[in-house]
C-alpha cells in the first residue's frame, strides 16, 4: 500500500492528502465559536445559541456513567476545517483526491443506483451533493444542514435544538456550539420518498472532530428513509465524532433512519438521536455500529401522540480495544403508544459491549406496549457484554416484555461447521451474521451486503 | 482406508476410548454397536477432529496419511464426514449456506441450491425447513434428515452416522437408510447404533461392539441380530 504524505503510522484504511481552504485554531473558546458563525454567515439567533450553547458545554461534567471518555482532550482538536471552497453539485466537480476517497469506499455503486439522494460530507462541509429533480417537484427539501439555515431560515428556527437542547447532555452542547454540516430534510405533507436518502461522510484529518447536525421533519402522512452509512481511515491520535440528529414524526407520517457506523478504532463516536412521534406516527432506528474506539449512542424515541409507534433494531460489534455502549430510550408519553427494541451485540478478541436502555411510561400513557429484546454474543473469554436495561413504568394497563439473552460462541457450534469443511473464521463469521440476521434483514441490501462482509473480515482478523 | 492403532482418547482426565486398533476398509459398511457410554460418539469426534477429543495416543490414518493432528476442516476436505447425533441448531444460517461455503468455489451456487432441493424433496423434508435456520423448529428426525443432503453434497469417502436412527419414526428411519444405500457408491459407512433397527435397511459388512471405551467383538451382520435378541451383557459374556 501506498504511504500517505501525513506523519502518522499506516496501519489501516487509508487517508488522502488533505487540502483546505481554512482550519481554524486548536481548541475551543468563545473566539472560535464566534468565528464559526461568521465564516458561514449565520444569522444572530444562531451565533447566540453556539454561544450559550458553549457556555453550557463549559460547565457541564463529563458524562461518567458509561464508557471511559478521560482520553478525550478537547484542546487538541480543531473545531472547524473547510476542504473546498464552494459546494459542487456533480461527482465530475469534486477534487480528484475527495473523489479518490470515495472511490474506496465505493460510493460510485451506490451513486448509479441512487443518483437522486446522495450528499456527501467531507470534513465539516457537504462538498458533493445532487439532488433529483424529482424530490424538489415533490416540494421535498434535501440539503447539508448549512444550507439549510440560509434558505429555509423560519424552517430551521422552529425546530432546531428544540428536541435536543444543548443541556440535555455534554456533547449536545458541544455540538450545538460547533455543528457543521448534517443534512437538513423536510418532507412536505402527504409525500411519500420512494428512494432512500443517503449521505456519506468520513473523517480525514488528524486530531479533528466531526460535529455534524442533521434535522429531519415529516410533515403529516408523509414517508422518508434517510441512511447513513460511514467509514474513516486509522490515526494514530484521538479523534471525536459527536453528532445531533433531531427527527420531526408529524402526525400518520413515517421515518426510518438507517445507519452503518464504520469509524476507525480511534474515534470516539458520541451522538445524540432522538425523534418525537405524533399521533399515530411511526419512528424506526436501525443502527448498526461496528467500528469507533468508543461509541454512546442511544437512539430514542419521543411517544408524544396517541398510537404512536417507535423501534430500534440495532447491532453493535466490539473487537480489541473497543467499547460499543449502546441502546436505546423510549418515552410513551400518550395512551395506546407502543416500543419495540431489539438489540444484538456481538463482543470479540476484548471487545466491550453494553447495552443501555431507558423504557419510560408517563402517567396517563394507557394500554401502551412495550417489547425489549437484547441478546448478547461472546465470542472468546476476554470479551465482556454488559446489560442496563431501565424501565419506569407510572401507569396501569401497559403490557410490557423483556427478553434477555447472553450466548457464548461455543466450540460445538463451530465444531458442527468445522467438520463440515468449513474453516473456523468462516464458521464464525456464519454464526455472527446468522446471529445479527434478523436486524440485517431490515437494511438496504447493499448495505447488508457490506454489513456481512465486514463481519466475515472482523472474523478472519485481517481487520483492527 | 482408515486405519486406527492403538488409539485412546481422554476427555477430560478421563480415559473414554481405549487402546483401539482396527482398519475400515474401503466402500464398506461398518455398524458400530455398544450400550450407552461404550465410547462410540468418542470415536466419532476422534475420527471428526473434535477439538475436545484429540488422541491422548495412538495413530489415526486416513489412505495412509497421518491425520490426529489435522483440524476438522482439513479432515473434512479429505473426505470425512460426521453425520451428529444430535445436530445443532444455527440462527440465521441455512443449509444452503453452510454448503456454499464449505464447497468454496467448487460447485456453481444455482446448481448447489438445485442440488438442495432436489435431494430435500427426496428425503421428504419440508421445503420450509431449506430455507429456513439450520435446524431451528426441527423435530429430531428432521435434524436427522437435514444432516443428508450435506453429506450427499460434500460427497466425502467417510461418512460416520452417529446414531442416525435414535428419535426417528419408522417412515423417516426407511427414507433415510434408503437415501444413504442411493448415495452409497464405493465410500466407507461407520453406522453408530443402539439397535439392530437401522441394519434391517442397510446391511453392515462387519459389526463392531463396543464395551466400556474397548472394542470387545469384531462379527458379521448375525452379530447385530444376535445382540438384538439377547442384548450386550449375555453376547459378550
Amino acid at each position: 500500500m501506498q504511504q500517505s504524505n501525513l506523519d502518522f503510522e499506516y496501519k489501516f484504511g487509508f487517508s488522502m492528502p488533505q487540502k483546505y481552504t481554512f482550519k481554524s485554531k486548536k481548541g475551543l473558546d468563545e473566539g472560535v465559536v464566534k468565528m464559526i458563525s461568521q465564516m458561514k454567515k449565520e444569522p444572530v439567533w444562531m451565533t447566540e445559541f453556539r454561544l450559550k450553547a458553549y457556555g453550557i458545554f463549559k460547565k457541564k461534567p463529563m458524562p461518567d456513567w458509561g464508557a471511559d471518555l478521560s482520553k478525550i482532550n478537547f484542546d487538541s482538536m480543531y473545531y472547524y476545517i473547510k476542504p473546498t471552497d464552494k459546494q459542487v453539485n456533480s461527482w465530475e466537480d469534486l477534487p480528484a483526491e475527495i473523489k479518490n476517497t470515495y472511490d474506496r469506499i465505493g460510493v460510485p455503486e451506490a451513486e448509479k443506483k441512487f443518483l437522486a439522494g446522495v450528499s456527501a460530507q467531507y470534513e465539516s462541509e457537504v462538498v458533493y451533493e445532487s439532488i433529483n429533480k424529482e424530490l424538489n417537484k415533490q416540494g421535498v427539501l434535501f440539503c447539508d444542514m448549512d444550507t439549510g439555515l440560509k434558505k429555509y431560515p423560519h424552517l430551521v428556527k422552529k425546530y432546531f435544538g428544540t428536541l435536543i437542547p444543548p443541556h440535555d447532555n455534554k456533547f449536545a452542547a458541544l455540538n450545538s456550539a460547533t455543528w457543521s454540516g448534517g443534512s437538513f430534510v423536510y418532507i412536505p405533507k402527504g409525500v411519500k420518498v420512494k428512494m432512500p436518502l443517503q449521505a456519506y461522510f468520513r473523517i480525514n484529518a488528524e486530531r479533528f472532530g466531526q460535529f455534524e447536525r442533521t434535522l429531519i421533519i415529516a410533515e403529516e402522512g408523509a414517508y422518508v428513509h434517510y441512511i447513513e452509512g460511514c467509514t474513516a481511515p486509522i490515526y494514530t491520535t484521538q479523534s471525536l465524532h459527536s453528532a445531533v440528529v433531531e427527527i420531526f414524526v408529524h402526525k400518520n407520517a413515517r421515518v426510518r433512519y438507517t445507519t452503518v457506523q464504520n469509524w476507525s478504532n480511534n474515534v470516539y463516536n458520541l451522538v445524540t438521536k432522538r425523534a418525537r412521534a405524533d399521533e399515530n406516527a411511526i419512528m424506526e432506528w436501525v443502527d448498526c455500529n461496528i467500528g469507533s474506539k468508543v461509541t454512546m449512542k442511544y437512539p430514542s424515541v419521543y411517544l408524544y401522540g396517541e398510537g404512536a409507534r417507535g423501534e430500534v433494531l440495532s447491532i453493535a460489534y466490539a473487537g480489541k480495544n473497543q467499547h460499543q455502549d449502546a441502546g436505546a430510550k423510549m418515552l410513551h408519553f400518550a395512551p395506546r403508544t407502543s416500543s419495540r427494541i431489539i438489540s444484538k451485540s456481538i463482543s470479540k478478541a476484548g471487545g466491550r459491549t453494553s447495552y443501555r436502555g431507558l423504557v419510560q411510561i408517563m402517567p396517563g400513557a394507557k394500554k401502551s406496549s412495550v417489547y425489549v429484546s437484547c441478546d448478547a454474543l461472546i465470542l472468546d473469554e476476554k470479551s465482556r457484554s454488559d446489560t442496563y436495561p431501565y424501565m419506569k413504568i407510572k401507569q396501569n394497563d401497559v403490557s410490557i416484555q423483556h427478553e434477555a439473552t447472553v450466548e457464548k460462541l461455543g466450540e460445538e457450534k463451530l465444531f458442527y461447521l468445522t467438520s463440515k469443511g468449513i474453516s473456523k473464521s468462516d464458521a464464525e463469521g456464519l454464526l455472527v451474521n446468522g446471529f445479527i440476521d434478523p436486524v440485517v434483514k431490515e437494511i438496504p441490501l447493499e448495505y447488508s451486503i457490506e454489513l456481512n462482509r465486514l463481519i466475515n473480515l472482523e472474523m478472519s482478523g485481517s481487520v483492527g | 482406508m482408515l486405519q486406527l492403532k492403538k488409539v485412546s482418547v481422554k476427555v477430560g482426565k478421563k480415559e473414554i476410548l481405549k487402546d483401539f486398533n482396527f482398519e475400515f476398509e474401503k466402500g464398506k459398511v461398518y455398524a458400530v454397536m455398544g450400550p450407552n457410554g461404550s465410547g462410540k460418539s468418542t470415536l466419532a469426534y476422534a475420527i471428526a477432529g473434535h477439538p475436545a477429543y484429540k488422541l491422548d495416543v495412538g495413530s489415526l490414518k486416513l489412505d495412509g496419511k497421518e491425520i490426529r493432528d489435522k483440524k476438522p476442516e482439513e479432515r473434512a476436505k479429505m473426505g470425512i464426514f460426521l453425520s451428529f447425533q444430535n445436530p445443532l441448531s444455527l440462527s440465521g444460517v441455512t443449509v444452503f449456506q453452510l454448503l456454499r461455503i464449505a464447497l468454496g468455489k467448487k460447485k456453481d451456487p444455482l446448481e448447489l441450491k438445485n442440488e438442495v432441493e432436489t435431494t430435500a424433496r427426496r428425503l421428504k423434508i419440508n421445503p420450509e425447513l431449506i430455507s429456513r435456520s439450520l435446524n431451528d423448529g426441527a423435530s429430531g428426525g428432521e435434524k436427522k434428515k437435514l444432516e443428508m443432503p450435506q453429506a450427499a453434497i460434500l460427497d466425502p469417502k467417510l461418512v460416520i452416522f452417529d446414531e442416525i436412527d435414535t428419535g426417528v419414526d419408522v417412515d423417516a428411519l426407511k427414507t433415510i437408510a434408503e437415501f444413504m444405500d442411493g448415495n452409497k457408491k464405493g465410500k466407507t459407512f461407520i453406522v453408530i447404533t443402539h439397535y439392530n433397527r437401522i441394519l434391517h435397511y442397510i446391511k453392515p459388512d462387519k459389526v463392531l461392539v463396543l464395551m466400556e471405551g474397548k472394542l470387545v467383538k469384531v462379527g458379521g451382520a448375525k452379530l447385530a441380530e444376535e445382540i438384538e435378541k439377547k442384548g450386550y451383557e449375555k453376547v459378550m459374556s
